[in-house]
């Protein structure tokens, strides 16, 4: 399915690893039950973790220096899980590398994804980027701090957005 | 660049400034593309429910519902002839006050939501998070700013919550939907104690304000008092606090069950000590300075209120006023009853706080016309700087209103059928909407709610029986808080049929009590008699000075019980 970043369809060269299959070489995202595994590669392929929401990222703290990305994934757009996951991956533990977000959420969640330190998001197949981008693009004014750190706009907690 | 004259700000309230403005008219043009997207078919019904959930419009039982923010439950005079016209033009001439200090239209078209959402834009006003799972309407007490026993104003920091809980990145997709209520006194006008998060302010030892927290409180299915986690929180870790609070919640609260979503299950699942150490832990490990609040942004937010320009009233004009109102009192009985049921002290000399009751005789609770919210704006206007209050009894408040005004005043609401003098009586009602409106409902609340205003409706009577706080609501998602009445009435379904529980003992307030169900569900005319004989019991059976909930509480329930399942 499409990837989703800063305005345009890149490239994935993720794999993900396969139940009961060997973790192929190269990018692989593997389930945090398969973490171990991973860690143990000696391929020079980059790797990368795929929680549910049910995962603790605190369990990712002793890993996450040598992971390159950490996929979240909404069951249900209902289900808010990821925002605290990636916003507490962030601020709790100073990750650096790609958050990715995949599953069932909506177009109009994109811009609180951003602001709590997504990076890129998997979008249905056939969507229209645009309406992804416009998510993000229409605003220009949030009412709190964020991660990331935009403009005060003078105001109380008051942020310019930046698009 | 050539700044504009400053507009004056509005009394009680904060003004929008151009950027606030800005965010408004961009989300309203939001919604009307959503809006556009389903009528062309664009979005199903199902895609579209939780766009139209997040500007506050309902699917009810006959039409949609919109439920307009009222944030604090102040609104200015100009506002409250903007929800008149609304009224007029696009509902069916009435709108229904609610238990969140909100007004809701229950007839609208959603073709039409777009252009009200713009004339509400124009009027400061929205209807954002009125509904979902996010954060709610914070709500205040109905006297902030005016009674004598407040540290703060705790307006300002509603108004700071409701910026910094407005389409929080990470809190818009909750477990369930979430309520604050903050006072700024430790008189609790507010339920902090059924309220997912309640905050009573009180004086800090060194002269600046701290909250006392209270969680896990509500009423829904399973009522629950909530639970004091802080006591002594500093201003300045408000919004960090209360981060901290909502992380623990969105990562733990259950989402298997809707019924076990509320913080409230979470809180008792883990205990109070063993949730307090989760947001314990995640308060030190946040990144604090990020959610530091200051005094110099909480003095610029407070800088955005307009505040009443009292009159210096001296000591003298203070006692010939009371002489007045005395006489007036002593010539006309119905002014007496409603000087004593409808004022409350006022912290400034020669003024007190008018409570106006939506609840006349028979009348539907929370119910006001187009023509009575005009009125009630032009009165603003005249008697009390232009600013108006919801409550959570559903009712209006004119905060400011000289005391040589009051003669005066009454006689204006009289006329217009809003001079009842029932505030905090028996016929107070608070009622849901129920089945005319709910597709919840087992029953409906409005009609049996008008049968007891018009039994009681004796100002008399309802003197004599004193204070006394009857709740109603039309099925257990409790709504009409009936739990938190001294006399609940919950709507159930018995086999097929519309029937009523009641409850006793149920109080909000510092001393909060959960009502205690009495007995078998009766019907709609056997539950009012019920009603009149556990009164009656009241009456017979208190001592001097006993109001009904310390009988209650001093007797238990079992006279109650045998009065209401007496056979006749
Ligand atoms: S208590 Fe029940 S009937 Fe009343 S408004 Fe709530 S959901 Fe509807």
């Amino acid at each position: 399915m499409p990837l989703f970043e800063k305005g345009r369809i890149i490239e994935d060269s993720w794999q993900v690893a396969q139940d009961e299959q060997p973790l192929p070489d190269g990018d692989v995202l593997v389930p945090l039950s398969r973490l171990a595994e991973g860690l143990g590669r000696n391929d020079g392929g980059r790797l990368g973790v795929v929680l549910s929401v049910g995962d603790r990222v605190e369990d990712l703290a002793t890993a996450l220096p040598r992971l390159d990305l950490v996929c979240l994934t909404f069951p249900i757009f209902r289900d808010g899980r990821p925002f605290t996951q990636a916003r507490a991956l962030r601020e709790h533990l100073h990750y650096k590398g790609v958050v990715r977000v995949d599953g069932h959420f909506l177009p109009d969640q994109y811009e609180f994804l951003l602001r709590c330190g997504a990076d890129q998001v998997v979008i249905p197949e056939g969507s229209d980027p645009a309406v992804w981008q416009d998510a993000h693009t229409r605003f220009t004014i949030a009412y709190q701090p964020s991660l990331l750190d935009e403009r005060p706009q003078g105001l109380g907690f008051r942020r310019w957005l930046s698009a | 660049m050539p700044h504009s004259p400053q507009p004056a700000l509005s009394v009680g309230r904060y003004t929008y400034d151009t950027v606030d403005h800005t965010f408004l008219k961009q989300r309203v043009e939001q919604f009307r593309d959503q809006v556009r997207r389903r009528l062309s078919g664009e979005l199903s019904e199902d895609e579209f429910k939780p766009l139209r959930l997040m500007n506050g419009l309902y699917l009810q039982l006959h039409a949609y519902m919109l439920r307009i923010a009222v944030p604090y439950g102040v609104i200015s005079a100009p506002q409250m002839r903007t929800l008149a016209h609304i009224a007029r033009t696009y509902d069916r001439d009435y709108g229904h006050f609610t238990t969140r200090q909100n007004i809701q239209f229950n007839w609208i078209r959603l073709e039409d939501t777009p252009a009200i959402l713009d004339i509400l834009a124009d009027a400061e006003m929205h209807a954002i998070q009125t509904s979902g799972n996010c954060i709610r309407n914070v709500t205040s007490d109905q006297f902030a700013g005016a009674a004598r026993d407040e540290v703060l104003d705790p307006r300002v920091h509603a108004e700071i919550l409701r910026q910094w809980s407005t389409l929080h990145p990470e809190f818009t997709f909750l477990p369930r939907k979430f309520k604050i209520a903050i006072s700024g006194s430790e008189q609790d006008r507010v339920a902090a104690r059924f309220h997912d998060i309640g905050l009573l302010a009180r004086m800090g030892e060194n002269g600046r304000a701290v909250f006392e927290v209270f969680v896990g409180g509500g009423l829904g299915r399973t009522p629950v008092i909530g639970v004091s986690l802080r006591k002594d929180l500093p201003e300045e870790d408000l919004i960090a606090y209360l981060e901290a609070i909502l992380r623990v919640y969105n990562e733990y609260g259950r989402r298997d069950n809707i019924y076990k979503a509320r913080i409230k299950i979470l809180v008792q699942a883990l205990g109070r000590d063993a949730f307090l150490d989760k947001v314990n832990a995640e308060f030190a490990a946040m990144d604090r300075s990020r959610y530091h609040l200051p005094p110099e942004l909480v003095e610029a937010i407070r800088a955005r209120f307009g505040a009443p320009a009292f009159e210096t009233i001296s000591p003298d004009t203070v006692e010939s006023v009371a002489g007045d109102i005395a006489r007036h009192q002593m010539a006309d009985a119905d002014f007496a009853a409603w000087i004593s049921a409808n004022t409350h002290p006022h912290k400034m000399p020669g003024y007190c706080s008018v409570t106006v009751s939506c609840k006349p005789s028979g009348g539907i609770p929370g119910d006001v016309t187009s023509e009575q919210m005009d009125l009630l704006a032009d009165l603003a206007d005249r008697y009390s700087f232009g600013e108006l209050r919801v409550t959570h009894i559903q009712n209006v408040v004119l905060a400011h209103v000289r005391e040589a005004d009051l003669f005066e005043l009454w006689q204006s609401l009289s006329d217009a059928g809003l001079g009842t003098a029932n505030i905090g009586m028996v016929t107070d009602i608070i009622a849901c909407p129920g089945l005319d409106y709910c597709s919840l409902a087992n029953a409906r609340s409005i009609p049996i709610a008008q049968k007891l205003s018009a039994r009681f409706a004796s100002i008399a009577l309802q003197r004599e029986i004193g204070s006394l706080r009857l709740n109603i609501s039309g099925c257990i998602n409790a709504c009409g808080h009936h739990h938190a009445g001294h006399i609940g009435i919950l709507g159930v379904d018995k086999r097929g049929e519309e029937a009523f529980q009641i409850t006793l003992g149920g109080n909000a307030g510092e001393d909060a009590s959960i009502g205690q169900i009495l007995g078998a569900a009766m019907s709609e005319d056997e539950t009012v008699d019920a009603i009149a004989r556990i009164i009656e019991t009241y009456l017979a059976r208190r001592t001097p000075g006993e109001r009904f909930i310390e009988t209650c509480r001093r007797l238990g329930t079992a006279p109650f019980k045998d009065a209401a399942y007496a056979p006749v």
